[in-house]
């Protein structure tokens, strides 16, 4: 059997955009969001519609950046936190692109781009999407209680990201700009069961997984942290990034210098009472599309693991008493065109 | 099908019972993991065990200081509301339910304009112990769920999280009625 | 004196009341949907073993407006309707000593979901 790894040839992110809410607006990387809604509906009468309409507006900027539009795109992988994906489908409806429709809870940002970049492995394959988001209403409504029921979180609850990105992904040769990032390897993961069924307690649910994929990549690649400007986790929080290194110290594995959660980088602290951070696929879409990826293009950064962490539950199967299974995909972003898995082109 | 006849028939199929379905799994998870140069080793038992360790903790005494503040307070005001309807001549049973009416007003309408959620984020069982916490927790859903209709949603779904305060108050009410009957027949 | 007396005992055994919630959310995994659940049944049964109409002559609101107080009514309430109506006031009384509370919840629930829309919560 193969590695784990699965490098990719040639494969670069060439535009993508991000979308918020109002807290997510107010959090530090408010300023590079491509556009934020004070209400949260966006123009939506729904939360639920509200989530689609999102991830339309992300897949709306990240065209127009590269001046595109949906018939330019070949295929897209797209997901949201609601059963049957049915935020997802209603915002892609005035795409008419030929869509997948994915779900890895939070884990969907890196599900998506990992399968857009095998897509890209077919030659009928031009340009592909990846899009997801979350909305903190629809999330709220579907997972936890009434948005008006009066009740304290627990400390290490995490707040569902109102968020959306998108991602437009092709081969070098059909880039409309110069290259700016690629897609290197990415790497499946396995979904490990936490044990932990605690709904408001999502980081400690996540952080096995987390570790698993982060030590298998790091082995299996020969690899260490210092090999990597950052490795980032999609929505730990404080309570999973905690356990996230006990989990690896515990393995021989040290990451504290080069880790960084996207669940902490959405909200400030300072102003916002955020207990264990942000969660949510929106969270790690909209940190990857605002701070990571320009990072790259700005050449602030070479290489990274960008792992997106997705407990996956539902309200019945944690009110049977089951616990909390976590998964987390793995895919590695270089500069240019760069690529330790292939060698440069 | 029992469920005995059921394992049996999956095991004629299989040629496997659960045990060496289960087995296999394990050892092929085992072989899955010989083939990475380095696998994750994770206690799930130990790990749970030793999660609380260097969590963080709800502010207790600040969450109580909070509760009994809030919640307390409103009790005084609902005497004062008692002993005031009391002094208008008031029959005692009348003018207590006048108060929890009133509590349930006045809580239904902070919910509405969408205050009660941060009064109850800030008083914890303050709120929630008092009349106040089961008014919220039925007028809540219902303002919740008007996007799926006055039937369906506000209607069936008013109840989701207050219906079970509903139900086990009145089922315990009325297996005490059949003891305290069956306590008067003897007696 | 009297008056601030009854105040005073209302505002400390309801604040005690709410405390002793507030220990069972942050100490125990117990949600508060199975507190509430837990406050009523209590309360019926400290009516079923006639504690509840002292603790109220002592307490006042303190209790009587907190789902105790809820509980101890529908006990009460079951107490005089099986005595009147024998084995059937065992299923009537329950909620008749709690229909004030339970209906004006639903109409007051029901007119605020007429009248109002979710807004979304702050961090």
């Amino acid at each position: 059997m193969p590695s784990r790894i699965m490098p990719h040839r040639g494969i670069t992110v060439f535009s993508y955009a991000a979308v918020g809410g109002k807290e997510e607006h107010i959090g530090p990387l408010g300023a590079k969001l491509d556009f934020h809604d004070e209400s949260g509906l966006f123009g939506a009468k729904t939360w639920e519609l509200a989530e689609g309409e999102m991830e339309g507006l992300a897949l709306e900027f990240a065209l127009s950046k590269a001046d595109l539009k949906g018939s330019d795109i070949s295929l897209v992988f797209a997901g949201d936190l609601q059963n049957q994906c049915t935020a997802t489908t209603h915002g892609l409806l005035p795409f008419g692109i030929p869509t997948l429709g994915i779900y890895g809870a939070c884990s969907t940002c890196t599900e998506g781009l990992l399968l857009a970049a095998l897509a890209l492995g077919s030659p009928a394959v031009l340009r592909c999407a990846a899009l997801t988001g979350s909305h903190f209403c629809a999330a709220e409504r579907q997972f936890r209680l009434p948005l008006e029921y009066g009740g304290q979180r627990s400390p290490t609850a995490q707040w569902t990201a109102t968020a959306a990105g998108a991602f437009l992904l092709c081969r070098y040769e059909d880039a409309p700009s110069p290259v700016r990032v690629t897609l290197s390897a990415s790497m499946v993961g396995k979904p490990i069961d936490s044990g932990v069924s605690d709904a408001s307690n999502m980081g400690a649910a996540m952080a096995p997984a987390a570790a698993d994929s982060i030590l298998t990549f790091l082995s299996e690649s020969d690899t260490a942290p210092e090999d990597y400007d950052a490795i980032v986790t999609g929505d730990l929080g404080k309570e999973g990034t905690r356990l996230l290194y006990r989990l690896l110290e515990e393995n021989g594995l040290c990451i504290r210098k080069q880790h960084t959660d996207c669940g902490l980088l959405l909200y400030d602290e300072a102003i916002q009472d955020i207990h264990a951070g942000a969660s949510g696929c929106g969270c790690s879409a909209a940190a990857l599309a605002a701070h990571f990826l320009p990072a790259f293009a700005e050449g602030k950064l070479q290489k990274i693991l960008f792992l997106s962490t997705g407990a996956l539950m539902s309200p019945s199967i944690l009110e049977q008493g089951q616990s909390i299974v976590g998964i987390a995909p793995v895919i590695c972003l270089e500069g240019g065109k760069q690529n330790s898995f292939c060698g440069a082109d | 099908m029992k469920k005995s006849t059921l394992i049996l028939h999956i095991e004629a199929k299989t040629g496997k019972t659960k045990e060496e379905r289960r087995e296999n799994g394990k050892k092929s998870a085992l072989e899955r993991s010989a083939l990475l140069k380095k696998s994750l080793r994770f206690d799930k038992a130990a790990y749970n065990r030793t999660l609380g360790e260097g969590a963080p903790r709800s502010p207790l005494l600040r969450n109580c200081l909070a509760a009994f503040l809030v919640g307390g307070g409103i009790c005084l005001f609902a005497e004062a509301l008692f002993r005031l309807f009391l002094s208008l001549a008031l029959p005692d049973k009348m003018a207590g339910q006048t108060v929890s009416v009133i509590l349930i007003f006045l809580t239904a309408l902070l919910t509405a304009l969408g205050i009660f959620d941060s009064i109850g984020r800030f008083a914890g069982a303050g709120t929630l112990v008092p009349v106040t916490g089961f008014a919220n927790a039925v007028v809540s859903p219902a303002i919740d769920t008007k996007s799926e209709g006055l039937v369906l949603g506000v209607g069936a779904k008013i109840f989701t999280v207050a219906g079970p305060v509903l139900l086990f108050g009145v089922f315990s009410g009325a297996v005490y009625g059949l003891l305290y009957y069956l306590f008067l027949l003897i007696f | 004196m009297d008056l601030l007396f009854g105040l005073l005992k209302a505002f400390l055994f309801g604040g005690a009341l709410c405390v002793l919630a507030q220990l069972l959310i942050d100490l125990t995994r117990l949600t508060p949907p199975r507190i509430l659940v837990l406050y009523v049944v209590l309360g019926v049964a400290l009516g079923a073993l006639g504690l509840y109409r002292p603790f109220r002559a002592l307490a006042g609101c303190g209790v009587s407006v907190t789902l105790l107080g809820f509980g101890g009514n529908v006990a009460e309430g079951v107490r005089e309707a099986v005595e009147a109506q024998g084995l059937l006031g065992a299923l009537t009384g329950g909620l008749t000593a709690a229909a004030g509370s339970s209906a004006a919840a639903l109409c007051f629930g029901y007119l605020a979901a007429l009248l109002s829309r979710g807004k979304p919560k702050r961090l």
